[in-house]
This record gives C-alpha cells, sequence and structure tokens, in this order.
C-alpha cells in the first residue's frame, strides 16, 4: 500500500520582474509516495530547481495547493486566489523533516564538519551528549568520522556532499531533496553519493526528490521520472515506462544521453557497412524491455524467417532489475520474410525502429 | 642623546607629557574618543547594516518600507561633511551628555559620523555570505535570530573584522577633525600647536604617534581576520 507523502497540486510560480513576467512552474501536479526516489529531470531553466524549492516552501507559489506527510503547507482558492499557508513557526519545525542538499553544498564554511551537522540539531529535543552521540553516528552512516574536526574547505566535493547529507539527515527527515546534489562533482563521486542515496532509501526507506539534468543519475537511483519543460511536466512515469516508451522528444534526448546509443548511431552510420546497404538489407534498431531479453531472439530470427542479424552495437541497462535492451543491427533476407520477421518481433514487445534501407 | 632631542624638537618638548596639552594628555583623548564611538558607532552601524541585508528585497525578511528608511538614513547622514555634522548637531550633543564641547561631547558627533559608513561596510561584508548557506539553514528549520547569529554574523566574522579595521582608521581620522569643537586629541596636537604655531616638528611627532596607533590597528585587524577565515 502505497500513500502519498508530497501532493503538489495546480502549482504555479510567477515571478514579476520589470516589465517582464516570468512563468517558472505551470500548473503543475505531482504526487510523490512514501519510499519514492522520485526523478526530476530538465534542462537548467525548465523549472525543476524553482519546482522543489516549493515542496518546503523556500518558494512560495503563485497558485496552488502544498501537502507534506499529511500537513497543508499552502492552499489558494481556486475562485477567490485567497492564499493560506502555515504559520512560520509550524512551518520550521516540518521543515526540519525535510532534509535538503544542493549542488554546491552550502556548508557553513566558519564551522567544522562536527559542527555543521550539530547546527541542524540546534532546536532538537536531544539533550547535549546525546546530540554528540547523533552527529557521530552521522558521520560515521557518510563515512566521514575521521574528517569530524577539519573545515569544508579541507575538504572534496563529495566529502562536501556527503557532510551535507548528515546535516540533512540530522532530524530524521522522512523527506531528501536532492536539487542538482550530484551536478558539481565528477562521474566516480557521483556515482559514490548516488549509492549513498539509494542506500538512504532502501534501508531507512526515506523518500528522496532527485533533480537533475544528467538521466544517468536518474537511472542509477530513481523508480519514477518526470521530464520538466518550460516550467511543466510535459511526462512522467515509472523508470522502465520512461526508458523503455519514451513519447516527447525531449525526454528521448535525455534517455539517448544516459545510454550513448545517438552517438553509436551516429558513428556506426559513417561505416561503409551501413553506408553501402545491399538491396534487401536495412539498419535498424531493436529496442525490447524485460522478458524478451531471455529469448533467443536473434537466433529466432534466422530459424524461422532466415533472416540473418548482424549486430553493431550493444546495450543493456538493467533498471529496477529488469533489463532494458538496444540493439543496432543490419537485418538482411528476403524481402517478405523480412516483413514478417519484423511483424514477429513487434508482436514480442521488441520495438523496431528502421534507421536506413528497406525501401 | 637627551640634549639632542631638545635641540632638534624644542616644541615638542614645549607641550610636556601630562598637562592639559601634554603629549600623554592627547594620545588619551585619542584613544578615548576612538574608543568609545567604535562602540556606540559600532552597534549603530551593525544594527543598520544587518537591517540592509535582512529586510532586502533578497534578504530573509523582505521589507519594503524598514530597508527604505535603513537606506535613506544611511545615506542622508552619509552625505553630510563630518566637519559641518560636528556643528550641525550641537544641540543635539547637549541633550544628550549636557555639553556642547569637549571630548566627551565629540563622541555624539563622532558615533554619528561613524556609523552610516559602518553601515555600509557592513552591508558590503554580510553580502559576501553566500546566499546559498541561508537557504540551506532555512531548508533545516533554523529561526530568524540563527541565521541572524549563526549564519551571517558567524559566516560574515572575517569580513566584518576586515570593514571594521578600515572604518576604526577612518574614525581615528575624524578623530583629529572633533578638535574643532575642544576635544582635544592627537589631530587637535597636530593642527593647533603644531601647524598654527608653526611648531613644525610638533606636527611631525603627532602625525607619527597617529600613524603608529592605525598600524596598530591594521596589524590586529588583519590578523583576526585571518584567524576567522576558513574558506
Amino acid at each position: 500500500m502505497t500513500e502519498s507523502i508530497i501532493e503538489l497540486k495546480n502549482i504555479d510560480v510567477t515571478f514579476h520582474q520589470k516589465k517582464r513576467t516570468i512563468e517558472a512552474v505551470k500548473n503543475v501536479s505531482i504526487n510523490i509516495d512514501r519510499g519514492d526516489v522520485y526523478g526530476i529531470v530538465g534542462y537548467s531553466g525548465a523549472g525543476k530547481s524553482t519546482l522543489v524549492r516549493v515542496i518546503n516552501l523556500l518558494q512560495e507559489p503563485t497558485r496552488g495547493s502544498i501537502v507534506v506527510n499529511g500537513t497543508t503547507f499552502f492552499q489558494s482558492d481556486e475562485h477567490s486566489g485567497q492564499k493560506t499557508r502555515i504559520s512560520n513557526n509550524d512551518l520550521r519545525v516540518r521543515r526540519r523533516k525535510i532534509g535538503m542538499i544542493f549542488q554546491h553544498f552550502n556548508l557553513l564554511n566558519e564551522r567544522t564538519v562536527t559542527e555543521n551537522v550539530a547546527f541542524a540539531l540546534q532546536h532538537s529535543q536531544l539533550k547535549d551528549d546525546e546530540k554528540k552521540a547523533k552527529v557521530a553516528e552521522l558521520l560515521a552512516l557518510v563515512d566521514l568520522s575521521d574528517r569530524a574536526e577539519q573545515y569544508p574547505s579541507q575538504l572534496s566535493g563529495g566529502q562536501k556532499q556527503r557532510v551535507a547529507i548528515a546535516r540533512a539527515l540530522a532530524n530524521d527527515p522522512e523527506i531528501l531533496i536532492s536539487d542538482e546534489a550530484t551536478s558539481a562533482l565528477d562521474p566516480k563521486t557521483t556515482n559514490q553519493i548516488l549509492a549513498l542515496l539509494k542506500k538512504l532509501n532502501t534501508e531507512f526507506g526515506l523518500t528522496i526528490v532527485l533533480i537533475t539534468h544528467e538521466m544517468q543519475a536518474v537511472k542509477e537511483v530513481a523508480n519514477k521520472v518526470a521530464v520538466m519543460q518550460n516550467g511543466e511536466i510535459i511526462e512522467r512515469g515509472s523508470l522502465l515506462e520512461i526508458f523503455a516508451q519514451p513519447k516527447q522528444q525531449l525526454t528521448r534526448e535525455f534517455i539517448e544521453t544516459a545510454t550513448n546509443i545517438d552517438k553509436a548511431i551516429e558513428t556506426i552510420s559513417h561505416e561503409p557497412l551501413v553506408n553501402k546497404l545491399k538491396d534487401g538489407e536495412i539498419f535498424a534498431r531493436l529496442s525490447y524491455v524485460g522478458e524478451t531479453t531471455d529469448e533467443p531472439l536473434i537466433a529466432g530470427l534466422f530459424r524461422d524467417f532466415n533472416v540473418t542479424a548482424n549486430i553493431l552495437y550493444g546495450n543493456i541497462e538493467v533498471l529496477q532489475d529488469t533489463p532494458v535492451g538496444s540493439l543496432l543491427v543490419i537485418l538482411s533476407g528476403d524481402p517478405t520474410q523480412l516483413q514478417t520477421a519484423l511483424s514477429t518481433l513487434h508482436d514480442h514487445h521488441v520495438d523496431v525502429t528502421v534507421i536506413k534501407g528497406g525501401n | 642623546m637627551s640634549q639632542w632631542f631638545t635641540n632638534t624638537f624644542p616644541n615638542v618638548v614645549y607641550q610636556g607629557w601630562s598637562g592639559d596639552t601634554g603629549w600623554w594628555t592627547s594620545i588619551v583623548q585619542t584613544l578615548y574618543m576612538t574608543f568609545w564611538s567604535a562602540i556606540f558607532g559600532g552597534i549603530l552601524g551593525l544594527i543598520f547594516g544587518l537591517g540592509l541585508i535582512l529586510t532586502s528585497p533578497r534578504g530573509i525578511t523582505p521589507n519594503k518600507t524598514l530597508f527604505w528608511i535603513f537606506d535613506k538614513v544611511v545615506s542622508v547622514f552619509r552625505a553630510i561633511p563630518f566637519i559641518i555634522l560636528l556643528a550641525f548637531i550641537a544641540p543635539f550633543t547637549k541633550l544628550i551628555v549636557g555639553t556642547q564641547i569637549g571630548t566627551t561631547a565629540a563622541l555624539v558627533p563622532l558615533a554619528l559620523g561613524v556609523f552610516p559608513f559602518y553601515a555600509r561596510q557592513i552591508q558590503v561584508a554580510l553580502a559576501e555570505v553566500d546566499s546559498g548557506i541561508v537557504e540551506a539553514a532555512q531548508a533545516i528549520g533554523s529561526s530568524f535570530w540563527d541565521i541572524v547569529f549563526g549564519v551571517y554574523l558567524r559566516e560574515g566574522l572575517s569580513e566584518i573584522i576586515r570593514v571594521s579595521t578600515v572604518t576604526l582608521i577612518s574614525l581615528i581620522g575624524l578623530t583629529a577633525m572633533a578638535g574643532a569643537i575642544g576635544a582635544g586629541g592627537l589631530g587637535n596636537m597636530a593642527i593647533s600647536y603644531g601647524y598654527n604655531r608653526f611648531a613644525t616638528d610638533t606636527t611631525l611627532v603627532a602625525t607619527l604617534l597617529v600613524l603608529i596607533l592605525v598600524l596598530v590597528v591594521q596589524v590586529t585587524g588583519d590578523i583576526l581576520a585571518k584567524k576567522f577565515n576558513h574558506k
């Protein structure tokens, strides 16, 4: 049984600048369930950061309603536009249950690692020695116990982000908002941070909202994805649905950057093999999800239709324990047989895109 | 040595050490004026500087009216030349300290003269504090005062010390002018007993003493600013 922990309804965020109105978020509704790792993907300027800042009211929306963990943070009346907002005191208390990490870490430069984490515990009910123990426990969790007395300037980017995570977790939040938290890190460190987030999700049931422009990061940890463009969510679904059957052009672009398939097509297209396709040959992309990959697909093509497949490129991802594959192949055989083969593939839920040939 | 000194700096020796117009008296007067006006002007400046940062449109409690008031008060006071301020606020000074002349009376115009400058300096210093850190503090549920003391004043401490040093040095400069209302001090020594009486040696020694004072402030400020900077 899943229940929504974050419900955003009809959120509008409009900024008024001199002579200019910017609609950063337009009529976005989103439900995030407890235990989700919800990836929100988009290019910079798409409105993703503004949207997540709405969750803990760092950004007050122009219109809409925000309910977090059963508490209404903000609500605007549909007709009168009358806004009601949680009191500042209540908001501060609730915010302690919503951790947040940032692209540039935002650590207190003049405090040590320990003091940074303890800063979040200022209003905690814990006694002093319990606070100390809590900080030590958090630093152990993010594997930074040996850096406790150092200042942020003495740490690497990945270490800084881990301090930020420890700080965000200090008040045992149920939600963690990650605003481009891995965007300033190198690929290896990015993976370490993502692995840590994944661990927090699976071991502690932490709900994570992950904002990023890197599909790669989403692919590693998210179970649901929303794609944002110009302040709107243009596509959303489970990670598998999005990866296997992207509907929007932008979504496809994002996925291709994560799988490198666009580069592969580009490179292979210049190969003589593809450049000079013979009659009856087609250059195609086969995409499939899940169980299909267990069947001897390529062997079946030859056995049943006498169609040979020359595999030029292959990529298989395992997303949420389900294999998702893409193959770039040259299929050759008798034209009629080839057509039947293609429709058989289709029946087996293999998505076939003919890139070249087959006229 | 002593004979050489008396011959070379006859007017310096003439001023004496501890009398009403003596060197020690002047040094104490300068230190007294600098110290107390730094305290009063400093507190006022800090309040206005913080006010400008906190109530600005990008601050944590944006407030157009308050911001306008802070901004205009600072601008108006900054626009008045100090020597005119000295005379201009004399009735106000009398109201507060009971007299318009003397070292203590100089504290009022000195504090009022230095605070707008300090407020702007503080504003610049606090603007250096990364807005991301403030946002992170808000996100973990910090209160208004947590952010003022725990983030702005703590994160900005090194920069605050640096601008305080600059302000203190310019304040020492202002105390020289306070001689105009009979406040004494080293500046007065250099002008009234040195320059006006063609006693070049007195001017030179008074200037050197001010220079030493400035140097001590500068070096101390630099050391402290470095100590509190972990960026």
